[in-house]
């Protein structure tokens, strides 16, 4: 089952290396307004075709993934760095009060989806990218708090960790030293599906404009922008969507690959 | 014709082979124990006869269960004969049965399934064998749910529901292994009874050869998946071919000589020791109730001593090691290691840790996977002011590593590189090293295969000679606990019941929870004895 | 059991009391007051106090609160900054968009993913089991909202099957306002059936290596009779649980679903209230929410007991 990590790796390679190109070279200026040469379908000057101002969709689609990906990526930082530490120590500390507070706590975060988080986000300080990391970011430390929690108290079962108390070490350090290795293939796997679950987030909050304001090219503004014109222009709306599809496809077969890879028994939550 | 008669059976998976030419035969009314270490082959034989076999698996040869052949059988015939002729017992009692279907659902599936009876029929039919196999139905009603059943109670259920339908042969695959001593004795008598009422062929599985020379007719003897010996059972103990069948006997009954024990000097004095837990409450807002795991518990371990714990599952034996180790505070009472006590108000008392360490069961739930060797066993360096560095830290990992009988490459190895009797072996190293003044050995060797534990059992008597070990052995193993320990303790609901000399104990047991714990364990006959030779 | 559910239930009751602190707060650090915005920066100062007496706007904080969390319990969500009108109406209006499209959805969804999971775990490795697996892998990939303007491009501007968008009412009959919610409901549902298909698979595969299975097998039931007789429903256990998390996705996807197809649901007023900084409207509407996801998810701890016997006797 070689072929998933594979596939996986190649997708998700493509997309990071033309949104890093994108900094240094694109076919057309993205933000080049060119009207005379608007709504062409692909052809051989235009590879995705141009928008209704004329703009190259490949150069805005290229500029797009990085939008795409440094949000996802952001997001998905901010949940494992809050999220893994906060399933720790609730694991280390299975029952107690503090256990309680943080599971409680993350059921609470589960309850605000991160579309609702973004609602009142921009509610409360307007639409950017910015607060759409941390709308997706958010949403992303309870998933991590609780599949760190669940294998970490699993791993607390075991007689290794018996034998580190035997040994005089304290919960801090055994969770640095023996849990947290051993939790992080699930973290490898779990951070690379939210990462893709990111990538649909961000484009769903850009398409409802609570994302990547414009200038900033995004994947969903560019769907938003379609939409009035897919009755005669269907190439842009297809062409964003499958940019977000190939993205978030290779990393869910990259996550899944992994998951083979590195340990078969893994289990990921996906929701 | 023969029962069950089983020739030349090959089996291989995936193309590595499990199985070459096995054959064996039983009759009506006979018990045939298949026996041997782990990777023997013995539950495949068993899973072949029921052609529940694992996907990717190819048979060569014959099985027939009165002449019909089951390995040609088409695949709808034999979901027929399940459940109807031959029935099967699991080693699992806790996890076989479906934990949201009733017991009573359960069994009835067995009859319903096969359209043998009628619904109310099958009911009435459940609750006789039910009845049969020890669980009442004025007690232990058809609604009830696995989880509200011990796990004897279980495996009674697991029995009902293969001999619903009075099979012709049973299959039993190590169905007492999960099981408490007394448990255990109390369910081979069944099988050995049901055996006699239906008339039916029993196969079982076990490893325990005490148990297969108490209960078998005829023995079978496999290793790597070939038959090395069978025989009647007289027979093939009175007179044992093969070197293989010789060995493992031997090792089940395996004596080791320990040093005589020094002058008593109390190392560990364990006084009006009491720990509680608190159960779930029953009602909403009822005050919830207090399991008593460890009831007034006092005894003292002599430096240089081997002392024993022995007690069934849920005795207390656990909870005290644990609070031994400083793991666990206790309510009440006091443990004292050289004078010290092990907690010093809430928090264990670091300078008592160091003088104690502890090898458990699970050799393969012992070690961080992740860590090589070295950094396993100097672990507890942890607890020394100064552990040692360098030069000197590769000298004790060494020494250590060779006083266990492994090799100084082995500390740059990863655990999985290791079997489990090796793994146990760098488990003593582990608690070895930083020389402790006691170690618990908490169930040590009962993971093991008998030809291994042997070894490491061996291992622990030239320690003992070597390093002057003292140690606390606990085990639910009578066998073991009679000849690695100079005292032991009985624990029984939290209480010591008795305590004494570990001879005087086993040879005249005075209260009547040990006597019936050395009654209920499944005794090599002599025969067995005789052959084992002499350890020097 | 009924000790279980009122555990449940307090811990119900404590996640909404906490939450609605939660998002007041949130809403309380918004900059700006929504009085001066309304009446512009050339208002009279007596004029602003009287309108923030009327928005409820004067008082502490606590106060406030108080009377925020009071007019929910009894079904006032307070008057709209912009419309001036209740804002229970509001919502009351646009909830029978959102919820019905949610509940269609939620349908659609577990009646593809059930059989689709059961199917591919029951055939694992062959044939059928990869095509339903590389679909749901598709279908996990693809927007929910991109989808629907692809439903949209194929069924209504080429096909002519259904509307583009809008809403025909509930008053055109049920029927007619099903048909309309149908494109809307299939774009939502596709892409989380992908996930519960998935769930459902691997939920049942650990059941099938569990050992009862193996225990049912010996009884003499056939891989087909063991799969439902005794898989299923231990399968079902970790399958609620995502089925529990997907309303609250269906019903925060429908407000973006609703953009596409312009239906008059709480996202258009949501979206509407944000640009007008009618904040009371958006503090409502996303308790209601917030109160629809938790209430559902207590369904569903409720739901567990029903399948586990053992969740039912633990208390």
């Amino acid at each position: 089952m070689r072929r998933n990590l594979i596939l996986g790796a190649t997708l998700s390679s493509l997309v990071l290396l033309a949104a890093l190109i994108s900094f240094v070279w694109t076919p057309y200026d993205h933000a080049a307004l060119n009207i005379p040469s608007k709504l062409q379908p692909p052809n051989s000057q235009h590879v995705f075709g141009t928008d209704h101002f004329g703009r190259d969709m490949f150069s805005m689609i290229m500029v797009g993934a990085r939008t795409s990906i440094a949000v996802a990526l952001v997001a998905v930082g901010i949940g494992m760095a809050l999220g893994v530490p906060l399933g720790l120590t609730a694991a280390a500390r299975k029952g107690s009060w503090l256990d309680e507070v943080i599971m409680r706590g993350n059921d609470l975060v589960f309850a605000f989806p991160s579309l609702v988080i973004a609602i009142l986000i921009t509610a409360v300080f307007g639409a950017g990218a910015i607060n759409a990391i941390i709308a997706i970011g958010i949403f992303n430390i309870p998933v991590f708090a609780r599949i760190t929690r669940g294998a970490a108290l699993s791993l607390w079962e075991r007689e290794f960790i018996l034998a580190a108390r035997v040994s005089g070490k304290g919960a801090a350090r055994i969770s640095a030293e023996h849990i947290l290795p051993n939790v992080a293939n699930l973290l490898i796997v779990q951070g690379t599906i939210q990462f893709s679950l990111g990538i649909l987030a961000e484009a769903g909050l850009s398409y409802v404009g609570l994302g990547a304001q414009p200038p900033t090219p995004s994947w969903g503004r560019m769907l938003a922008d379609a939409q009035t014109m897919v009755s005669f222009a269907p190439h842009l709306a297809l062409i964003p969507g499958l940019a977000i599809i190939v993205t978030v496809l290779g990393l869910n077969l990259l996550g899944d690959g992994l998951r083979d890879w590195l340990d078969p028994r893994i289990k990921v939550a996906r929701a | 014709m023969r029962l069950l008669q089983i020739e030349n059976l090959s089996v291989a998976i995936h193309g590595t082979e499990i199985l070459k030419q096995v054959s064996f035969s039983i009759d009506p009314g006979q018990i045939l124990a298949v026996t041997g270490e782990s990777g023997s082959g013995k539950s495949m034989t068993a899973l072949a006869v029921m052609q529940l076999l694992p996907n990717g698996a190819k048979t060569e040869g014959s099985i027939r269960l009165e002449g019909q052949d089951l390995l040609n059988c088409p695949e709808a015939e034999m979901c027929a004969l399940r459940g109807a002729s031959i029935g099967m017992v699991f080693q699992e009692p806790m996890t076989a049965l479906n934990p949201v279907k009733t017991i009573g659902d359960q069994v009835m599936e067995t009859i319903l399934i096969h359209k043998a009876m009628s619904h109310a029929q099958a009911r009435e039919r459940a609750k006789e064998v039910l009845t049969r196999v020890g669980l009442p139905s004025d007690q232990f009603s058809l609604s009830r749910y696995p989880h509200e059943l011990s796990g004897g109670q279980r495996q009674r259920v697991v029995i009902a529901m293969a001999i619903a339908l009075r099979p012709k042969l049973l299959i039993a695959d190590e169905p007492t292994t999960a099981l408490d001593v007394t448990t255990q004795a109390q369910i081979l008598d069944l099988l050995k009874g049901l055996v006699e009422e239906y008339g039916m062929g029993l196969l079982i599985i076990t490893h325990d050869l005490a148990v297969v020379s108490d209960l078998a007719d005829r023995i079978v003897v496999m290793r790597h998946g070939e038959v090395v010996e069978s025989g009647a059972t007289a027979e093939l103990l009175h007179n044992m071919q093969h070197p293989y069948t010789r060995m493992l006997f031997e090792a089940s009954n395996h004596q080791v000589t320990l040093p005589q024990p020094p002058q008593p000097r109390p190392l560990l004095e364990v006084k009006n020791v009491v720990r509680d837990y608190r159960l779930p409450r029953k009602r909403l807002f009822g005050v919830p109730g207090q399991h008593r795991a460890v009831n007034d518990v006092s005894f003292t371990l002599n430096r240089g001593e081997r002392l024993g714990l022995v007690g069934e599952s849920g005795c207390g034996k656990s909870t005290l090691t644990k609070a031994i180790l400083g793991l666990a505070d206790v309510q009440s009472g006091e443990i004292r290691l050289d004078g010290k006590p092990v907690f010093s108000g809430h928090t264990p008392n670091r300078d008592v840790r160091r003088k104690v360490q502890v090898v458990f069961q699970d050799p393969y739930g012992s070690f961080n996977p992740r860590h090589r060797v070295a950094r396993l066993i100097t672990e507890p360096f942890y607890l020394l002011d100064a552990p040692p560095t360098g030069a000197e830290r590769q000298d004790r990992i060494d020494e250590i590593l060779a006083a266990v009988g492994l090799s100084p490459n082995d500390a740059s190895k990863y655990i999985h590189e290791f079997s489990g009797g090796q793994r146990q072996r760098i488990a003593i190293a582990r608690a070895l090293i930083i020389r402790p003044e006691l170690i618990l050995f908490d169930e040590a060797v009962s993971a093991l295969d008998v030809s291994v534990r042997a070894q490491i059992l061996d291992l622990l008597a030239e320690l003992c000679a070597a390093y002057d070990l003292t140690y606390l052995f606990i085990s639910h193993d009578l066998s073991v606990v009679r000849t690695i320990t100079d005292r032991v303790l009985v624990m029984k609901a939290g209480r010591i019941v008795e305590h004494g000399e570990t001879e005087q104990v086993f040879s005249d047991p005075q209260h009547p929870y040990t006597q019936s714990l050395i009654q209920a364990a499944p005794t090599l006959p002599e025969i067995g004895r005789s052959m084992a030779k002499p350890i020097c | 059991m009924l000790r279980y559910a009122l555990k449940r239930l307090i811990s119900l009751l404590i996640s909404l009391v906490v939450a609605s602190v939660v998002i007041f707060a949130v809403i309380e650090v918004a900059p700006g007051d929504p009085a001066s915005f309304m009446l512009g920066v050339n208002a009279q100062e007596d004029t602003l106090a009287a309108l923030r007496a009327e928005l409820g706007l004067d008082g502490s904080k606590v106060q406030r609160y108080l009377t925020w969390v009071g007019g929910m319990l009894v079904g006032d969500f307070g008057t709209s900054y912009t419309y001036r009108t209740p804002v229970s109406q509001m919502i009351a209006d646009r909830l029978w968009v959102s919820l019905p499209l949610a509940l269609y959805a939620l349908t659609l969804s577990t009646l593809i993913a059930f059989p689709a999971g059961i199917y591919a775990a029951a055939r694992r490795g062959k044939p059928g089991d990869l095509t339903v697996m590389g679909a749901t892998q598709l279908g996990i990939a693809v927007p929910n909202f991109w989808f629907a303007m692809m439903l949209v491009l194929i069924f209504a501007i080429n096909l002519r099957w259904f509307n583009a968008g809008g809403f025909v009412g509930w008053d055109n009959g049920f029927l007619a306002g099903m048909h309309s919610l149908t494109l809307p409901a299939i774009a939502l549902a596709l892409p989380q059936a992908a996930i519960l298909a998935r769930v459902m698979r691997s939920s049942l595969l650990d059941i099938l290596g569990e050992d009862f299975m193996r225990t049912a097998r010996a009884k003499g039931l056939s891989r087909r009779q063991a799969l439902w007789r005794h898989g299923v429903r231990n399968a079902l256990i970790p399958v609620l649980t995502i089925v529990g998390l997907q309303f609250s996705f269906l019903l925060a996807g429908s407000i973006i679903i609703e953009q596409v197809f312009y239906l008059p649901g709480l996202g258009r007023l949501v979206f509407q209230a944000i640009s007008a900084r009618d904040l009371i409207v958006v503090e409502s509407v996303v308790m209601l929410l917030v109160f629809a996801v938790i209430t559902v998810n207590f369904l569903v701890d409720l739901a567990y007991a029903a399948v586990d016997p053992r969740l039912r006797s633990r208390t």
